[in-house]
């Protein structure tokens, strides 16, 4: 192929190529960082002095603000790594399984997050900090899901095929997600029905979901910044082993 | 601040709980970060030592 013909690179390529991601990616940090400051912020003022108290729970309707955008994020966050994953198997992405690898301990995070608000949480309004009803179970099912692929990386030292594996396990445990989704319409559960995302749209008030919609975002955005960070340092990381390994051979041969 | 009522102990310590993980979160992750950093700023340096010697 001729200079001539070499085609320009196009934005899946910039996207794939780990040192143009470096570049481009280094200027999300601060507009992402001031946009998770900033929600934050608000959020938190919203939630305590704007929010009203709800009639049935009063002022514990205030767990809601934390707990509702960490068990979104614990959802949102596998089904990126699921994106991810096939990424990897189809596409060979290289940064497929970097955003996976990046991903899955921000994911365990939002996840234990997510059920310690929730106890907190159920406990002045069920009466009980655990129940093993179908939401609470597949959360925590998804929460050791997390820690399994977690471990699994750890566990090869071949890194390419450690991200196969991750990635066919990634995907089968995504059959959790609807069921955590769809659990509180399949079976009996303490758990209130989809109050905010639903067909006829939420039944809450605008005072309530102003501070909800708020640190949703903040989480939200908390968490793009922490994954493009850890992607950072996942490629860096590739670059540190590469070089090892060059300075390792050179010293070897010499 | 407003009155948080009887259970103020668990709206309280929601956030302080969730306060703390994602302090953590971001300390480790930004941490990990400098740490790699300083690694790779280390191994070019000695690279382009090498390659002068």
């Amino acid at each position: 192929m001729s200079a001539d013909t070499v085609r320009p690179m196009s934005w899946f390529d910039k996207l794939a190529h780990p040192g143009q991601f470096m570049i481009w990616s280094r200027h999300l940090l601060a507009p992402l960082w001031g946009l998770t400051v900033l929600c934050f912020a608000v959020g938190l003022w919203l939630a305590f002095f704007h929010s009203p108290d709800d009639y049935q729970m009063g002022a514990t309707v205030r767990i809601m603000y934390v707990h509702v955008p960490n068990a979104w994020l614990s959802q949102f966050v596998y089904a990126i790594m699921a994106v991810s994953a096939v990424g990897t198997l189809v596409w060979r992405h290289p940064m497929a399984d970097v955003s996976m690898k990046a991903a899955a301990p921000l994911g365990a995070a939002f996840t234990a997050m997510a059920l310690f608000s929730g106890s907190l949480w159920g406990r002045p309004t069920w009466g009980t900090f655990w129940e093993w009803d179908g939401r609470m179970t597949s959360t925590l099912i998804l929460f050791f899901i997390y820690l399994g692929l977690i471990a699994l990386w750890a566990a090869f030292d071949d890194k390419l095929r450690a991200a196969k594996v991750v990635a066919v396990l990634t995907l089968v445990g995504a059959i959790n997600i609807p069921i955590i989704k769809f659990s509180v319409d399949w079976w009996n559960t303490l758990h209130q029905p989809a109050s905010v995302f639903r067909p006829g749209g939420p039944t809450m008030p605008a005072s309530i979901l102003a501070p909800l919609f708020t640190m949703l975002f903040a989480f939200t955005f908390l968490f793009l910044v922490l994954h493009v960070i850890a992607m950072r340092t996942e490629v860096t990381a590739r670059r540190i082993r590469t070089l090892q390994r060059r300075q390792a051979a050179a010293g070897t041969s010499a | 601040m407003p009155d948080l009522g009887p259970h103020a102990i668990f709206i309280i310590g929601a956030y302080i709980g969730v306060g703390l993980v994602t302090i953590g979160l971001v300390a480790v992750t930004l941490g990990r970060a400098a740490a790699a950093r300083r690694r790779l700023a280390l191994l070019e340096a000695r690279r382009d030592r090498d390659a002068k010697a």
